[in-house]
């Protein structure tokens, strides 16, 4: 199993470890509520080294991902983030990703589960001067979320980090060490993404000025679990549950990702058909009544026949009730509609409504 | 972590404690731990059971798991603390984390059951 710099580091402090993506990666620490509410109430740390970096270069590269992605690249400035997808000839997703206009070369982060896949996806549809490396092991990522990360980690560099627009990044130092520092992340939280050279030393380093830094304000490092719980709090979909090489983008709500009028994109011709079709289903939040949780996987009901499943779903936290989101039929998707989740074989109710569950950003 | 000798336990994760001819059950503070933060504990009646039939479940943030009876008999009590504050069983899971107490058909079945040296030996502790 592949260890990232901060292995050593999470073992110390006790974390419950466990296997994700080859990755021997700490699932929480104190607990996942608590982690949870740190992260909504100041600030935590998250190691994410796992995801995947590969760079695309050459003088065809951005022509390349602008075919290769939903979303339109040309819009996208040197020092812009975009959110985007990866799509199949059918239209169904290869994977979600973050796209970096880097000036003279673009980078995108993958998720850690479909690092390989999407590498080779990518490698098979080269065409013209276009080079793909994949920088993964060679980069470490930290995750700095929360009201107070700004506060935080104003104090170890010199960018003007209050300056940032959600979804730009900027070059510079953190803590002495070179680092792309991204104002993104999977919280819906204000943060940073904090990209540098992947090494033990180095990583230490890092990690103990932001600790250092965030001491005033009890920052704490936080799991996986808490990262899956914040993610769903603020219905951002997570690849393998809300969005899979079985869903469009356009069902699972990323038509605001996915432009189908920029021209030629893989996977453009199969969502056109769709959509003139009409789509059959749709991703929606849901809230239930009661004290039985939603999980990935089980039934959507309407008067006792089964018409969807849960993606996702968990206790929140914040609202301190069930929270889910999951497919149904159009015609059930509006807000305010309701359906039945079968939990252990008995219907509870559940509410159709707007996500983010929780207001952020 | 800790295993009460004077306990007995399952390898669904349950603890049983035998006091006459009643046992109180609950699940170890290992299962506690594995599941994570508790927020319900579904126990829908109290009833006649089957050994190794489900009598509820115990959801945590993030996963869920079955409460299996690990004798054969009859519920008496399901542990009232446990509605509302559900945390007790992370917080003391041998103690006012306890489930249910029940009554049962044969003593033995408890001979059945593994002692603190088995329990850990099988959970690698």
């Amino acid at each position: 199993m592949k260890h990232t710099p901060f292995h050593d580091i999470h073992v110390q402090l006790g974390a419950k470890m466990v296997e994700f993506a080859g990755f021997d990666m700490p699932i929480q620490y104190q607990g996942i509520i608590a982690e949870h509410k740190r992260v909504r109430e100041t600030v935590g740390v998250f190691d994410v080294t796992h995801m995947g970096e590969f760079e695309v270069r050459g003088a065809d590269a951005f022509a390349f991902v602008q075919r290769m992605t939903t979303n339109d690249v040309t819009k996208l400035t040197e020092g812009g983030v975009q959110y985007s997808t990866m799509c199949y000839d059918n239209g169904c997703v290869v994977d979600d990703l973050l796209v970096y206009h880097c000036g003279d070369y673009i980078q995108l982060v993958v998720n850690a589960s479909n690092l390989e896949k999407d590498f080779n996806w990518l490698r098979d549809h080269l065409e013209g001067d276009v080079q793909l490396i994949d920088k993964s092991d060679e980069t470490a990522l930290l995750a700095v979320q929360g009201p107070k990360s700004l506060e935080t980690m104003r104090k170890l560099t010199d960018v003007a980090l209050e300056d940032m627009k959600y979804y730009s990044f900027r070059r510079g130092t953190v803590a002495g060490i070179d680092c792309l520092i991204s104002r993104t992340g999977y919280t819906g939280e204000l943060g940073f993404e904090i990209y540098f050279a992947s090494d033990k030393a180095l990583g230490e380093k890092m990690w103990n000025a932001i600790f250092d830094a965030g001491k005033e304000f009890d920052i704490e490092p936080i799991g996986l679990g808490a990262r899956d719980t914040l993610r769903l709090e603020v219905g951002f979909c997570l690849y393998g549950n809300e969005i899979d090489n079985t869903t469009m983008p356009l069902e699972a709500k990323l038509g605001w990702i996915t432009k189908l009028q920029k021209g030629d994109f893989i996977g453009r011709d199969a969502m056109l058909k769709a959509k003139e079709a009409g789509l059959k289903r749709t991703l929606v939040g849901l809230t239930l009544e009661g004290r039985s949780l939603p999980r990935h996987g089980y039934e959507i009901a309407v008067n006792g026949t089964v018409c969807g499943h849960v993606t996702s779903g968990t206790m929140s936290p914040l609202l301190e009730k069930g929270i889910a989101m999951g497919y149904v039929p159009v015609e059930h998707g509006t807000e305010g509609s309701t359906v039945d989740i079968m939990i252990r074989n008995k219907p509870v109710p559940a509410t159709v409504v707007k996500v983010p569950f929780v207001n952020k950003q | 972590m800790n295993f009460p000798e004077d306990l007995k336990y399952t390898d669904t994760h349950e603890w049983v404690k035998v006091d006459g001819d009643v046992v109180t059950i609950g699940i170890t503070e290992f299962a506690a731990g594995e599941l994570g933060d508790v927020v319900f504990v579904d126990i829908p009646e109290v009833r006649t059971l089957a050994s190794g039939e489900s009598f509820g479940s115990i959801e945590a943030v993030k996963t869920v798991s079955d409460l299996i009876a690990p004798l054969a008999g009859t519920m008496t009590e399901i542990n009232p603390e446990l509605e509302g504050s559900p945390e007790l069983v992370n917080a003391d899971p041998y103690g006012k984390g306890w489930m249910v107490k029940m009554t049962f058909d044969s003593a033995d079945e408890l001979n059945g059951l593994m002692d603190a040296e088995k329990y850990k030996a099988l959970i690698g502790k």
